[in-house]
């Protein structure tokens, strides 16, 4: 086992620090060490973006990111989107174009879709579905999931 | 998945890189944007005992043109690539073959130097660098060194950087008339077949100017990117008018040896299909003339 170090991640506006292992990816970190278990592992192979969150506001796959790698960076999870009571424009449209099924996949998609309508706030919907390319749904067949992002960039 | 265990040092600059991975016996790797070791090592297919991160060595990421070149650090990511107004005006072909890669979250994480360094015989830009007879400039232990970029594809997963070697950049000239066509493999996004090609043609007619020069190059057909030669010499003195198109793209599959041949796509139907994406990726770049 190699030595532990320190890491300092700016989740959710709050500094946390933590000393790990370098080889922790951060989706553990960011359930185990932060019992932030909104952001989901689905495939662990780089593919289904259920792990998504937002890096220094851009979309990545937690499970193909080590913590530390994420050191001095601010992370947002899928925990960190509504204002207290108040939900999110893209929650509120997953919640009102019926987004999910089983849910397995809506924090990643919420996430992905985060960081398309900040670089895109007026997407097509042909943008919207590429906007998606890195994650998948095995219940919705999509059409729900692109209707609610679209709803959300038009309250946005 | 839980890679094995390992040592991680930041970098600050290229000398420092250098040592950390110089200083060490044991297996030691650059890291950038993990994007392909990090699934390896999950699987432990690579179980390197030390990890020297490049990301944060100012310098070795960005776009500029000098001296009428276009020059690309190493950890630039592909998001940066596809959204440069550089690499737009003057090497469209460059940010449309990274807006291809992967997905949006692969683009915001991989970078140029990585994708290069890995190999990978599906990846996007290595065809690329090859069509614009790109040069790649290598630092390690023993200095400094230049390698034209269809020199370094040498094989499946091979290239010609010794151990402890760091790109650092990549340089080529400006080219507008150059394009990139990619047949997605549709779960993992990675080129069936891609073809980039780089055209000259005769100022001021258009895309009816004669053609002077013509680099145009593969991925995903074979082992490495490399040269579709035919194709070029058919295009090479003439009007790319489309039978002219038609006829040249036929010759794709000319000279190439081990041709792919697995579960996404026969080497039959890749032979095929890239026939059909030279003869987009030629059609599209004549259209920027
Ligand atoms: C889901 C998914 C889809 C993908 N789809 C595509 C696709 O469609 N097209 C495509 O081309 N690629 C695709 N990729 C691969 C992706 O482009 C990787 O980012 C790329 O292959 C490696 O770049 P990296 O910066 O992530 O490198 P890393 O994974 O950090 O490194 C890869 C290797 O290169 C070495 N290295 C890195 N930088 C340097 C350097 N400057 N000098 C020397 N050695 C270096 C490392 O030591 C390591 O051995 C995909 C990956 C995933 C996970
Ligand atoms: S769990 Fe990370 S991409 Fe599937
Ligand atoms: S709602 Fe079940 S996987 Fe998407």
């Amino acid at each position: 086992m190699s030595e532990k170090v320190p890491v300092e991640v700016r989740v959710n506006g709050e500094l946390r620090s933590a000393a790990v292992e370098p080889r922790l990816l951060l989706v553990h970190f960011l359930r185990e060490e932060l019992g932030l278990t909104g952001t989901h592992v689905g495939c662990d192979t780089s593919q289904c973006g259920a792990c998504t969150v937002l890096i220094d506001g851009r979309s990545a796959k937690s499970c193909t990111v080590f913590a530390v790698q994420a050191a001095g960076s601010a992370v947002t999870t899928i925990e960190g989107l509504a204002e207290g009571e108040a939900l999110h424009p893209i929650q509120e449209g997953f919640w009102e174009e019926h987004g999910l099924q089983c849910g397995y996949c809506t924090p990643g998609m919420i996430m992905a879709a985060a960081s398309l309508l900040k670089e895109n706030p007026d997407p097509s919907e042909t943008e919207i579905r590429s906007g998606l390319d890195g994650n998948l749904c095995r219940c919705t067949g999509y059409q729900h999931i692109v209707n609610a992002i679209a709803r959300a960039a038009q309250q946005g | 998945m839980i890679p094995a265990a390992f040592d991680y040092r930041r970098a600050k600059t290229i000398d420092e890189a250098l040592a950390l991975i110089g200083e060490t016996a044991e297996e030691a790797r650059f890291l950038a944007g993990g994007h392909s070791l990090i699934p390896l090592m999950k699987l432990r297919f690579s179980q390197p005992d030390r990890l020297v991160d490049i990301m944060h060595v100012p310098g070795l990421a960005g776009i500029w043109e000098r001296n009428g070149q276009v020059g690309i650090g190493a950890t630039t990511r592909y998001v940066e690539l596809e959204r440069s107004r550089i690499l737009q005006d003057v090497l469209p072909v460059v940010a449309e073959a990274a807006g291809e890669i992967g997905d949006p979250q692969v683009r915001h994480r991989g970078t140029i130097g990585g994708s290069l360094a890995h190999a990978d015989p599906a990846a996007d830009l290595p065809a690329v660098m090859v069509a614009l007879d790109a040069f790649l400039d290598i630092v390690g232990p023993q200095g400094r060194r230049r390698v034209q970029a269809e020199d370094f594809f040498q094989g499946f997963f091979t290239v010609d950087l010794a151990e402890g070697e760091l790109i650092t950049e990549m340089r080529m000239l400006p080219r507008r008339t150059a394009a990139y066509a990619k047949l997605h493999q549709k779960a993992s996004h990675f080129a069936l077949v891609g073809v980039a090609a780089a055209l000259e043609i005769e100022a001021g007619n258009g895309a009816d100017g004669v053609c002077r020069g013509a680099r145009v190059a593969v991925t995903g057909l074979s082992t490495h990117a490399q040269r579709l030669r035919g194709v070029e010499a058919s295009l090479i003195g003439e009007r790319l008018e489309e039978e002219v198109i038609r006829a040249a793209a036929e010759r794709a599959p000319e000279g190439i040896e081990e041709v792919n041949d697995d579960l996404h796509g026969s080497a039959e139907y890749r032979r095929e299909m890239a026939k059909v994406f030279a003869a987009r990726a030629i059609r599209r770049a004549a259209a920027r003339a």
